[in-house]
C-alpha cells in the first residue's frame, strides 16, 4: 500500500499531465465526421509508432556485449519503426484517395 | 547537446502532435495533420538519438541498422497494400507496435538484472502485458481479416468468464511479482504466457462486423501501452502521444459503436448472442 502512495508521490507531476491529456484526446477527437474514422484510426495508430523512441533510449543503454539485450532492442526498433513508417505512409494513401474522391464530384 | 534546447524541441514536437491530431479530425485539413503528425514524430526520434543519458553506450550502428529495415518494410508493405486490405495492414502495423513495446519492457529487465523498487517493475510488468496483449490481439484480429483464421477456430466456451477470470489472474500476478522487487525467468515467462493467453481470449470471440471497433480497440490499448513505455523511460513525448492516442482511441471507439447502434459492452462481452444471430 505504501508503496502505491510513494508512487504517486513521485510521480505526480505526470499524473496531472496524463490526466490532462487524456481529456484533450477526449475533445480533439469528439466531433469527428464518419468518414474520417478509418483513416484517423490509421494515424492515430501510426502515432502509437511512438514506442521507437522508447527502443531507440533503452538500447543506447545496453551493455555492448549483451548480444540477447541487443537483438531484442533491435528488434523492438525495427517493429516501431515499421508501426510509424507504414502507419503515416498507409494514413497518406488514404487520405489521398480521399481528396480525389471530393475533387471528382466537385 | 545543450538538454535545454532538447527538451524545448521535443516540447514543441508535443504541440505539433496536438495540432496535427486536430487537423486530422477535419476533412480539408486531414493531410495536413498527418504530414505534422510525422514531423512532429521525426524530430522525437532525432532528440532521443542524441539526449544525453546515465550510460551511454549508444550502439549507433543497431538503431541505424534497425530504422534503416524498418523504414523499407513498412514503406513497401505501405505502398504494396490493396486498399481493401487497409483494416488490417492497421491492425498488423499496430501489433508490431504493441509487440515493440514489450520488447522495451524485456531490454529494461535485462539492464537492469530485473531488479528494480516495487513501483518500477510492476509499471515494466504492466507495460509487458499491455504490450503482449496489443500484439497478440492484432495479430488475431489480423489472421480474422485477412480470412487464414476462421471464427470456428477460435470458439473458446464461456469466454466472457474465461476472460475476467484470466484477467484478475493477470493482475494478481502482476501485484505479486512486483512486490519483491526481483523477477526471475521462469516468472517472466509465466507472466508473459499468461498475457498472451488472455489477449487471444479477448479477440478471439468478437468476428464479423464488430472488426473495426475490435482493432480501434486494440490501437487505443497500444497507445495506452506507449504511454507506459515513456513513464519507464521517462520521455514526454512518448506519454503525450500514448495517452492522445489511448484517449482518442476510446472516444472513436464509441462513436464507431454508436454508428452500428451497438453499445461497446454489447461488442466486447455479447458475443454469446451474436454468435447465435449469424448462426
Amino acid at each position: 500500500m505504501s508503496g502505491i502512495l510513494d508512487f504517486f508521490e513521485q510521480h505526480i507531476e505526470i499524473i496531472y499531465l496524463l490526466t490532462f491529456t487524456i481529456f484533450l484526446g477526449f475533445e480533439v477527437i469528439s466531433k469527428i465526421p464518419t468518414v474520417l474514422h478509418t483513416p484517423l484510426m490509421s494515424a492515430s495508430n501510426a502515432i502509437s509508432g511512438v514506442v521507437l523512441i522508447g527502443a531507440i533510449l533503452v538500447i543506447r543503454v545496453t551493455d555492448p556485449t549483451d548480444y540477447f539485450a541487443l537483438i531484442m532492442a533491435t528488434l523492438g526498433i525495427i517493429l516501431g519503426t515499421i508501426n510509424l513508417v507504414g502507419g503515416f505512409a498507409v494514413t497518406g494513401r488514404m487520405l489521398e484517395m480521399f481528396n480525389k474522391k471530393k475533387r471528382k464530384t466537385r | 547537446m545543450n538538454i535545454v534546447l532538447l527538451n524545448g524541441v521535443l516540447f514543441l514536437a508535443s504541440i505539433l502532435l496536438i495540432i496535427g491530431l486536430r487537423k486530422l479530425s477535419h476533412p480539408d485539413s486531414a493531410r495536413n495533420g498527418n504530414t505534422l503528425g510525422a514531423i512532429a514524430l521525426a524530430l522525437g526520434v532525432l532528440v532521443a538519438l542524441v539526449y544525453p543519458l546515465e550510460t551511454q553506450n549508444n550502439n549507433y550502428i543497431f538503431i541505424v541498422l534497425g530504422i534503416l529495415a524498418g523504414s523499407v518494410i513498412g514503406l513497401l508493405a505501405a505502398k504494396r497494400v490493396p486498399m481493401t486490405a487497409m483494416p488490417e495492414m492497421v491492425s498488423l502495423f499496430n501489433g508490431f507496435g504493441g509487440l515493440s513495446a514489450a520488447l522495451i519492457s524485456l531490454v529494461w529487465l535485462v539492464n537492469n538484472n530485473s531488479e528494480g523498487s516495487g513501483s518500477d517493475l510492476g509499471i515494466v510488468l504492466l507495460n509487458l502485458f499491455l504490450g503482449l496483449v496489443a500484439f497478440i490481439g492484432s495479430m488475431v484480429a489480423y489472421g480474422k481479416l485477412s480470412g487464414f483464421l476462421k471464427d470456428h477456430h477460435l470458439k473458446i466456451p464461456f469466454s466472457t468468464v474465461v476472460n475476467i477470470v484470466l484477467l484478475v489472474i493477470a493482475i494478481g500476478l502482476l501485484f505479486f511479482l512486483s512486490y519483491n522487487g526481483f523477477l526471475s525467468t521462469p516468472q517472466l515467462a509465466l507472466f508473459s504466457v499468461l498475457a498472451l493467453v488472455y489477449g487471444i481470449v479477448f479477440v478471439a470471440p468478437i468476428g464479423g462486423a464488430d472488426m473495426p471497433v475490435v482493432i480501434s480497440t486494440l490501437n487505443s490499448l497500444t497507445g495506452i501501452t506507449a504511454a507506459v513505455s515513456g513513464i519507464i523511460t521517462d520521455n514526454k513525448l512518448m506519454l503525450l502521444g500514448g495517452v492522445l492516442v489511448g484517449s482518442s482511441g476510446i472516444i472513436l471507439t464509441l462513436l464507431m459503436c454508436e454508428a452500428m447502434n451497438r453499445t461497446f459492452v454489447n461488442v466486447i462481452f455479447g458475443s454469446f448472442s451474436s454468435s447465435k444471430g449469424t448462426g
